[in-house]
């Protein structure tokens, strides 16, 4: 068991990267702490199987440094590094029965016969594999051998980190829930440090404490779903997660606030003094489709957007507007009904984000 | 459910049935019809039974080249299965050097198999071959045309030198076919590379291998052209193998009778061997 950091971390599969796009991994500091449940969410080919290879040694980073409880284990082969990884597709050894699979990284160890039967028959419990311990692994099916597949990365009690590569890929739908419980319970029961890598913002978090979100090779937010959701510190989080994910507009500065179209947004002092600091290439607002207000009547201060369309989900409703030339989509409750025509909405201040340059502008309250 | 019937279908298969009797069953038989009977012309042939058979049986000649061929592809299997393993394992997996190294291994297999038995029959000469010249020359004396341990030793580097590639070839094949993930795990696992090859390497090589197998085993078992070439069989009979007593039951004394039923009991030895080796290499398949 271990705490995992990256320090100055970064990656690049060409010999002479010429530029910050040759970088599959961005330089990049990042902590995973001993005992967390932690997910590693981002779109294909965002670095995240990189760094997970980085982390369990099967790649070598070209900069930086990767430490497991302060020690330097960059020069340690995975199987030095004592880790655990299950990847996106299962692998089986063939030719061994499920209980060989399983005791297979025990006896690699030379652990005792007793042990290894103790420890084997437990985890095979944990993932409801004990009918098929004496089967060929060649014979089962595909969410049987990534079971078994997961049941050797679990077996050994000792390893620093389990790191899950997508693991549920493969995984019928119901039987997905179902194994992300059990990794779940076997977090609490073991307290081993987890690192489960996924591009399904659903999945990371009915597992994880906290997500980082990747994108381009950087982890651009690290913290709670709720955080994620609340305060994306990034366009990309704000888009990638929530459905649908965050209305971004571009804005211009403006006397009191930011402008687009016609329309003015106030914002607070805080936020105008911040953005008066300048430089910046690109300035957006971002709101959540759930945090737009839509009014009844309409008021002085109100927004007057002009309605598209609505869509009827069964659960909800999407409301889709256009203000000032550019598209809304509002989350709405499944009774609410909308008229024809003009929609009367506002933009919460505590729910509006100022994105510079992609990043999140944050205000010391 | 009405069943179309439609007759004309028959019509389409006919090509394949002509070609497969002409081609295979027609010049089967008519070897079937000369080990039952005894033949002189065509007016004048007598059915005879199994009486070839029991003569082809009992002819302790054959029984030597019988023997001689087993020992022989025994040996062969032995050695060129384990040699083209190793050989694809240290094969480089990617790069200009993987190119260059399969068309090293693909050039003797290019090779007709007479050209094969010259190199070697030149090779090994005492008198002007490099490979023979050398060895005398370093005191060790070596005659490929009176020794008879001389002889078989280089019938069988002569193989090994011929098809062993091709072994290698299909173990290449097999291995570049396992995916990368594989080997992360069993890095992940600990897994000694002793057991890399036990678990991963091995097993996602067996189809390639049983191919080899079977392809080498009917190859050896049928050798004829290269010894015949190189030792013609000698000293003595060495290297009389089991197709050049055939030939010459066949073609030099012309006994006809006795070597159709000779081939016929070839054919079902070659087809025994082969199926107890399927058998053998593919049971533990259908085991739960």
């Amino acid at each position: 068991m271990a705490e995992i950091r990256l320090q100055h971390l970064a990656h690049s599969y060409s010999a002479h990267p010429a530029g910050p796009e040759d970088y599959a991994i961005r330089e990049m500091d990042h902590i995973w702490e001993q005992g967390g449940a932690y997910a590693l969410l981002g779109p294909s080919g965002c670095g995240k199987s990189t760094l997970l290879n980085i982390i369990s040694g099967l790649l070598s980073p070209s900069h930086g440094q990767v430490l497991f409880d302060g020690k330097v284990v960059n020069e340690l082969p995975p199987e030095q590094r004592n880790i655990a990884q299950v990847f996106q597709f299962p692998v089986v050894y063939d030719t061994m029965t499920v209980f060989d699979n399983l005791a297979f990284p025990l006896r690699n160890q030379g652990k005792s016969e007793e042990q290894v039967h103790a420890r084997v028959q437990e985890v095979a419990e944990v993932l409801d594999l004990q009918r098929l311990l004496q089967r060929k692994a060649r014979n089962l099916s595909a969410d049987e051998k990534q079971k078994v597949s997961m049941g050797r990365g679990l077996v050994r009690d000792d390893v620093s980190a389990i790191l899950f590569d997508e693991p549920l890929t493969v995984i019928d739908p119901h039987l997905k829930w179902k194994l992300r419980r059990k990794l779940k319970q076997i977090h609490e029961q073991f307290n081993i440090t987890m690192v489960y890598v996924t591009h399904d913002q659903l999945e990371a978090s009915t597992f994880a404490d906290k997500i980082a979100v990747m994108y381009g090779g950087q982890i651009v937010q690290f913290g709670t779903p709720r955080e994620l959701f609340e305060r994306p510190a990034h366009t990309f989080v704000g888009y990638f997660i929530g459905s649908p994910g965050m209305n971004l507009v571009d804005v211009q500065p403006e006397r009191g606030g930011v402008g687009f179209g016609g329309i003015h947004v106030p914002l607070s002092e805080a936020l105008q003094a911040r953005i008066a600091q300048g430089g910046w290439q690109r300035l957006q607002i971002g709101i959540r489709p759930e945090f737009i207000r839509v009014w009844d009547e309409g008021f002085e201060a109100a927004l007057h957007s002009e309605r598209v369309h609505l869509e009827d989900l069964g659960t909800y409703k999407i409301l889709t507007l256009l203000l000032g030339g550019q598209t809304f989509k509002v989350r709405l409750p499944e009774d609410r009904t909308v008229p024809e025509g003009t929609v009367f909405i506002s933009f919460p201040a505590q729910w509006l984000m100022v994105y510079a340059d992609d990043r999140l502008l944050e205000v010391k309250p | 459910m009405n069943k179309v019937q439609n007759n004309k279908a028959w019509w389409l298969v006919l090509p394949v049935f002509l070609l497969v009797a002409f081609s295979a069953v027609i010049p089967m038989m008519t070897v079937v019809n000369y080990s039952v009977q005894d033949i002189f012309d065509q007016s004048s042939r007598y059915f005879v039974g199994a009486d070839w058979y029991r003569q082809v049986l009992q002819d302790p000649r054959l029984h030597d080249s019988l023997l001689r061929q087993f020992i022989y592809s025994g040996c062969v299997l032995l050695i060129e299965i384990p040699l083209g393993i190793a050989i694809a394992l240290t094969m480089p997996a990617k790069g200009r050097w993987s190119s260059l190294c399969l068309i090293v291994m693909a050039i003797p297999l290019l090779i007709p198999w007479n050209v094969v038995g010259t190199i070697w029959q030149i090779f090994g000469r005492a008198d002007i071959g490099l490979l023979g010249y050398t060895l005398n020359a370093m005191g060790i004396s070596y005659n490929y045309a009176s020794n008879t341990v001389d002889a078989w030793v280089t019938v069988l580097v002569m193989d090994v030198w011929h098809w062993t590639s091709l072994v290698a070839l299909l173990c290449y094949s097999g291995l570049r076919a396992i995916p990368d993930v594989y080997y992360q795990a069993a890095r992940i696992d600990r897994a000694s590379n002793w057991a890399v090859f036990r678990h991963i390497q091995l097993p996602k090589m067996k189809s390639v291998l049983l191919i080899a197998v079977m392809l080498r085993f009917m190859d050896s078992f049928m050798i004829y052209t290269e010894p015949f070439v190189l030792t013609g069989g000698g000293p003595g009979n060495a290297t009389t193998f089991l197709s050049q007593t055939l030939t010459q039951m066949a073609v030099g004394q012309f006994d006809l009778g006795p070597a159709a039923a000779f081939s016929l009991v070839y054919f079902l030895i070659i087809l025994l061997v082969s199926w107890l080796f399927y058998t053998a290499m593919t049971h533990n398949d259908k085991q739960g």
